[in-house]
């Protein structure tokens, strides 16, 4: 046994998915339905074996960190441009996750999309996927960084547009893409700046303290500013991309439309693994984010208004995937603010189990909406728990997951997430970003009980409503899928087998996985060199006086007034939906105002659509019909031909035909010699 | 003594004045070929006076050249006249602009 | 003495001349005018002792070229009214552009004092120079290869006039002599078989091939 990592083995991590999505692909009308999803399902399983391999030699067996070149791209003006690996904890954490995560889908997707006519397509999409994450998490450059960012971003715009002829479909994956490209402008400026101050591409040149305090100390003159921290600069634009993909404020509005996307993608794409590419990445440069107060202090801002905002916008939704999309936003905004307290482990950590409870919840709402034959509405749900039991128990675990119940794993990423905010605004008391931070999580639990079992009382128990039509028509927030026959007949069934598995997979492991890894992950050695947090940044140490182990922390939160939030949120959505469910409406019509702007999403969609996209798209047209169309086509070319043909016209009069004036101008040129050599010699 | 400079002048007067002739001259292609021939007469009297000035016979030979060419010159320049006058009918010079760029 | 005041009678008569002859109206009359302008300049070419060149002048120039001329201005059909010689319309600048160049020569031949130079330098000929004969020494012997180019140009001037103004007289059956050595056999004949007229069995038609 050798004491490194086999980088052959290493290779074939992402390889083997890409290699399945190209058969699957490209043979797509060909093969069929049972090879496509075969062969993209074992590219996964491979990946995930050999993923948990790498992973129990890096966290069990110590093995040192494998940072390697597997493929020299090009060189350029010094800076070396390759494919490579760095294979760290951190690395190993989210290749796990990835691949779990992506195998769960693989084999839901087998039932979910199996009346669909783009199964092989759907399959090598999602394969595709795998490969351009793992590319993304396992890279020890930021060219590659770079290439696996924009990967995602191209194959979560497929997917979201997988049903290609719905105009909703296609509105919402440009939509997605144009929002991400605002993030990745800021990101490619920062990884810019990186170069420039640096010179370098590689992780290792870049992130180790030393660089970075020597960025640190440097100034970039932004035009029109008295110069800037060049760290913060970089740190403030990476963040920029962060934000873009991990759909943070106000970049965030693409995620709820992105549910047009079947809910697999939903699953794997937009809970678990691309958006929370945007946290990794912020992991991974935790070097260089430690060296910017400012842009820390940006991060917890930022971070803490998603949290919070966003919860509302869960509240009053009808749609189940909108609401699962909301809690996503929110979480993300919860590990975003883990970040921006210098608590990146807090954060990896929460993706961690994010990850799980989050593609759980999207699974069982999508098994739901196949068992109510693609319906999405909540309001024609209720009392689906007597027809799809074990649907119901896994989204039930995945829920109290998400609220934070002790034992489970949401709790103890999530109640460590807080303290640690408290601990930072403890120490800080001047920063009032880090006041608000600690008031946006704690008050977000409420919020996100409510929302949550709001959405299992309304789907699950109750009176059932789905035989009774609705009072208002549907809701632009509701979207149905292409199949919607509109029928509405039929009791709701459970789903088969390949949808549950994965259900009942992943509600273990929301369960178990927290109380499991959390303190290998935090405290017994953590993320090793992955992650460098400053000395004055660190809460870590403390927070581990606090917690003792996992039994004890549990039982000390009854103590705690978080514990309590979750009961009262429980207690609110009980009330309003279960015992007295005509109070929602009444409580709406007294507050219009307010039900106004959540409705409307703060604006931001309006803002986007009425203002800035028509600003982008003018400005094209003023460049195209300005720039293009007059200046270059006709000034410079058809303007230098009129030019000629004016001088041309004018010029062509002197050719006459007529001999007298050749011969005249004739005479007059050897006048004019004449005369010139005549006052030549003269003088 | 016949002074040079006075053949010179002259001959210079007689050249300007052929030269005048055919900017002047703007209906008539027969006078145009008329001026041609003062034109190497001027010529002629150069050479002339300088052959008599620099005693040296081969200027008055380059005469001899001059007046056959000149000849030549003036018959095939009347044939073209002649059959231009048959096409056109008209001998106006400011009829002959079909090269007109 | 007389040499010069002859010298300036002829070269008066000779611009008066030339001026006349751009200026009058009937071509005949520009005709005749050249025709004096040669005569007198023949004059001076005397005075300068090239005689030869003077009698070459008379009967090349004035006897065959411009005879030529007056054959052509005669011959043409020439509207007298319309060839009036627009003289004011293009006077101004014709005679500005003559004025700058004779001032140009003047100039340059003034300014260089050539004038009292050549007092001295013209050497008197003998009593027994023949113009005539000295031409003919170098032109015979230095100059043959150009006399001959010159006979060539007169032949080629020759050709060119005729080729340019002959006219085929249409509707006269002339013969063709290199197309009727050009026929052909096939042009001419052509052998049909005809089965024979009725009449006497014995006779045959002579339908047989003509030997070539």
């Amino acid at each position: 046994m050798t004491n490194t990592l086999n980088p052959n083995l290493l290779l074939v991590v992402p390889l083997a998915p890409l290699v399945a999505a190209m058969i699957a692909g490209l043979f797509c009308r060909v093969i069929p339905r049972k090879v496509a999803h075969w062969i993209t399902i074992i590219g996964v399983a491979v990946s995930c074996g050999i993923s948990l391999h790498v992973a129990g030699e890096i966290f069990l067996h110590d093995k040192p960190v494998f940072n390697g070149t597997v493929y020299q791209w090009l060189v350029s003006d010094g800076i070396g441009m390759q494919v490579g690996f760095l294979i760290d904890r951190l690395t190993a954490l989210m290749m796990c996750v990835v691949t779990f995560v992506s195998l769960c889908v693989h084999v839901y997707t087998i039932g979910y999309m199996a009346d669909d006519d783009g199964y092989n397509r759907f399959f090598s999409y999602i394969s595709l996927f795998t490969f351009s994450m793992l590319m993304l998490v396992m890279s020890n450059n930021f060219m590659q960084l770079f290439f696996g960012w924009e990967a995602v971003g191209v194959v979560s715009y497929l997917l979201i547009g997988f049903w290609y002829k719905r105009p909703t479909a296609i509105f919402a994956n440009l939509k997605a893409f144009l929002v991400n490209r605002v993030g990745d402008f800021g990101f490619v400026l920062g990884i810019a700046a990186i170069v420039y101050y640096s010179g370098s591409l590689d992780y290792a040149d870049v992130l180790n303290a030393d660089v970075a305090s020597k960025i640190a100390g440097q100034t970039f003159t932004l035009p029109g500013t008295d110069g800037v921290n060049a760290m913060t600069f970089i740190c403030i634009c990476l963040f920029i991309g962060a934000m873009g993909k991990s759909a943070q404020v106000p970049l965030h509005v693409w995620l709820p439309d992105s549910m047009e996307g079947p809910t697999p993608i939903s699953a794997l794409i937009h809970a678990a693994t691309m958006v929370t590419a945007g946290i990794f990445m912020v992991a991974r440069m935790s070097p260089l984010f430690e060296f910017s107060e400012y842009a820390l202090n940006f991060v917890l801002f930022i971070g803490a208004t998603t949290a919070l905002f966003m919860g509302f916008l869960g509240i009053i939704n009808n749609d189940i995937k909108r609401v699962v999309a909301y809690s996503t936003l929110s979480q993300l905004g919860y590990m975003t603010v883990a970040l921006g307290v210098s608590g990146y482990a807090f954060g990896i950590f929460h993706l961690m189990t994010h990850a799980f409870f989050k593609a759980l919840l999207f699974l069982a709402a999508g098994s739901v909406i196949i068992g109510m034959h693609h319906e999405q509405d909540m309001r024609k749900m209720g009392g689906l728990y007597k027809y799809m039991k074990v649907t119901a128990i896994t989204c039930w675990i995945g829920a109290l997951a998400l609220v934070g119940t002790p034992f489970f794993s949401g709790f103890y990423s999530k109640d460590l997430l807080i303290d640690a905010v408290h601990l930072k605004a403890e120490h800080d008391p001047a920063n009032w970003i880090a006041h608000y931070a600690y008031f946006c999580v704690f008050a977000g639990v409420f919020i996100t009980a409510f929302y949550t079992f709001r959405m299992m009382f309304m789907t699950f128990h109750g009176k059932p409503r789905f035989d009774t039509a609705p009072a208002h028509d549907s809701h632009a927030a509701a979207g149905h899928d292409d199949h919607a026959h509109g029928h509405h007949g039929g009791p709701p069934h459970e789903s088969p087998w390949v949808i549950t598995l994965p259900l009942v997979a992943l509600a273990f492991f929301s369960i178990v996985i927290g109380a499991w890894t959390v303190e290998p992950l935090l405290f017994e050695g953590g993320f090793g060199g992955s992650i460098f947090v400053s000395e004055a940044h660190n809460v870590l140490p403390e927070l581990h006086e606090e917690f003792g182990n996992w039994w004890s922390f549990a039982l000390h939160s009854l103590a705690h007034p978080v514990l309590y939030l979750v009961i009262a949120g429980f207690l609110a959505a009980y009330a309003l939906y279960i015992k007295w469910p005509h109070l929602p409406d009444t409580i709406a019509a007294k507050l219009k105002p307010l039900v106004w702007v959540l409705e409307n999403k703060y604006g931001f969609d309006a803002l986007n659509e009425r203002l800035i996209a028509p600003l982008a798209r003018n400005l094209g047209k003023f460049f195209w019909i300005g720039g293009d169309r007059w200046i270059i086509d006709g000034i410079v070319v058809d303007g230098s031909a009129r030019t000629i043909g004016v001088i041309a016209r004018f010029v062509r009069r002197v050719q006459n035909g007529f001999l007298y004036n050749y011969a005249f101008w004739m005479v007059i040129g050897l006048a004019t010699m004449l005369g010139w050599f005549l006052a030549r010699t003269l003088k | 003594m016949i002074q040079l400079n006075w053949l010179l002048v002259l001959s210079g007067v007689l050249f300007a004045i052929s030269v005048a002739g055919m900017f002047i001259n703007r209906k008539n292609l027969i006078l145009l070929l008329m001026c041609v021939e003062l034109l190497l007469l001027a010529v002629n009297f150069n050479f002339v006076a300088f052959s008599r000035d620099l005693a040296d016979i081969n200027g008055q030979i380059f005469v001899f050249f001059v007046l056959t060419v000149a000849a030549a010159e003036s018959a095939i320049g009347l044939a073209i006249l002649v059959v231009l006058f048959r096409e056109r009918r008209s001998i106006n010079v400011e009829d002959l602009s079909t090269l007109k760029g | 003495m007389l040499v010069e005041v002859l010298f300036w009678v002829f070269a008066s008569i000779l611009v008066i001349a030339a001026l006349a002859m751009i200026t009058v109206r009937n071509p005949v009359h520009a005709a005749m005018l050249l025709v004096l302008c040669f005569f007198t300049s023949a004059s001076i070419w005397l005075l300068l002792e090239a005689e030869f060149l003077a009698v070459v002048l008379i009967l090349v120039y004035v006897g065959a070229v411009m005879v030529l001329f007056l054959f052509v201005v005669m011959m043409l059909d020439i509207n007298i009214e319309e060839v009036r010689s627009s003289v004011t319309r293009y006077a101004l600048a014709g005679g500005i552009v003559a004025g700058v160049v004779v001032f140009e020569i003047v100039a340059v031949v003034w300014t260089n004092s050539l004038g009292t130079e050549v007092a001295g330098r013209v050497a008197a000929h003998p009593a027994d120079y023949s113009n005539t004969a000295e031409l003919g020494k170098v032109l015979y012997t230095q100059y043959v290869y150009p006399f001959e180019l010159a006979a060539v140009v007169l032949l080629i001037a020759i050709v060119a006039a005729i080729s340019l103004t002959m006219r085929r007289r249409t509707g006269l059956k002339q013969q063709n002599i290199s197309r009727q050595v050009a026929v052909r056999r096939e042009d001419r004949v052509r052998i049909i078989k005809m089965p024979a007229e009725g009449g006497s069995k014995t006779a045959e038609a002579p339908a047989s091939e003509k030997a070539p």
